[in-house]
């Protein structure tokens, strides 16, 4: 997929570049581009050095089960396929709870659990089921408490005040997830999305 | 507020840890060392989106676009800065991390944009790398409407980034 648009962006850039008279700059911009990109780098790694350092000591006090224990209830609610002892909601809780934090790492091994748990609830192997698709939905919409790599950029970038990045980013993702939430339970209406399966 | 809340992080977290009598320093290390093979590992990924969108950039490509896209991203009140962030963003993570890294490198961290760009990238997620692989561990093939769902998500998250930056940093621009 990468491959296509990687090529597709070259590619139109030398096109647009001779239509512009422009292709000697488009030139220049590879060097400059690259040598660009590695000096980031380097501005880049003292912050995030100190960011993910700062939240590995959050994550070592609990700051993961204890957002659970919050988050525990609203998906009982969220998931009424899933029974509340089942193991597939106490992954489905770590993993939202580590992505909330920005724990991304820490996220992805408790999702793939969560996955696998459910697929033990599933009667058509093969064939996505509610909980799944609601589960990747919220997953991939998820509220963000704390945008690490975010505040690391901006602070990077010379921002005076990084962490209002924090407010903003709390706001639009708890908007998108609401909206994922939303959509997940009317597409699940649609007949094209619940057609027999082989 | 921002100078309370960058207060709070750098020094409760380490004091709650010590009340929760955790050796915070050992944990700062470790998760230290993760944060540099992660800045690490972006390199080759950054060097490549960052050329490819430096000479798309030289080529007068957004000029062209901002003519045709121009008036209807300025009712929405979308910057065409963000545009390649917000139509990369399903598809890779690492190239959008590049293009958010480029944004902010060209505009400054205190720009409105750069704002805009790092709430973005905060409230969206890589859709179809994320379906790709937890529905692969199951071996799932029909994901009904998980797809639809997740771009629906994208796309509210972008348009509610938008309205929400220019409500709390209009005042950057």
């Amino acid at each position: 997929m990468l491959n296509i648009i990687w090529l597709l962006l070259i590619g139109t850039s030398v096109v647009f570049g001779i239509i512009n008279h422009q292709i000697d700059a488009v030139l220049a911009a590879v060097t400059s581009s690259a040598k660009a990109a590695f000096e980031l780098v380097l501005g880049l790694a003292g912050i995030m050095v100190f960011w993910l350092g700062l939240m590995r000591i959050a994550e070592t006090c609990g700051l993961v089960r204890l957002i659970a224990k919050m988050l525990r209830p609203v998906l009982v609610r969220l998931f009424p396929e899933v029974p509340a002892e089942h193991p597939a909601m106490g992954e489905m809780v770590m993993n939202m709870s580590a992505n909330m934090l920005g724990l991304l790492n820490a996220a992805t091994p408790f999702g793939l659990r969560a996955m696998q748990a459910l697929e033990t609830l599933n009667p058509y192997p093969g064939v996505a089921t509610n909980p799944m698709c609601l589960f990747l939905a919220i997953n991939t919409s998820s509220i963000q408490l704390i945008p690490v790599t975010a505040i690391a950029y901006l602070a990077a970038g010379g921002a005076i005040h990084p962490t209002d990045v924090i407010a903003s980013g709390l706001l639009a993702s708890i908007c998108s997830t609401v909206a994922a939430i939303v959509a997940i339970k009317m597409l699940v209406r649609l007949r094209c999305f619940n057609k027999v399966y082989p | 507020m921002s100078t309370v809340l960058f207060l709070l992080f750098v020094v409760g977290i380490p004091l709650y840890g010590t009340y929760k009598k955790i050796n915070v320093f050992n944990a700062f290390i470790d998760g230290a060392k993760q944060g540099f093979e992660t800045s690490i590992a972006i390199v080759p990924h950054l060097v490549a989106m960052l050329v490819a969108i430096g000479m798309l950039r030289a080529s007068g490509f957004f000029d062209s676009i901002q003519h045709v896209l121009g008036p209807f991203l300025q009712k929405i009140g979308m910057p065409i800065d963000v545009l390649p962030l917000a139509l990369m963003r399903p598809f890779s993570g690492s190239a959008a991390n590049g293009i958010l890294v480029d944004i902010i490198h060209q505009h400054g961290g205190n720009a409105y944009v750069s704002y805009l760009a790092a709430t973005i990238m905060g409230s969206t997620e890589t859709t179809f790398y994320v379906i790709a692989v937890y529905f692969g561990v199951v071996n799932i093939r029909f994901t009904r409407h998980a797809i639809p769902a997740g771009l629906i998500a994208d796309f509210v998250g972008i348009v509610a980034s938008v309205i929400v930056c220019s409500y709390l940093f209009g005042y950057l621009r």
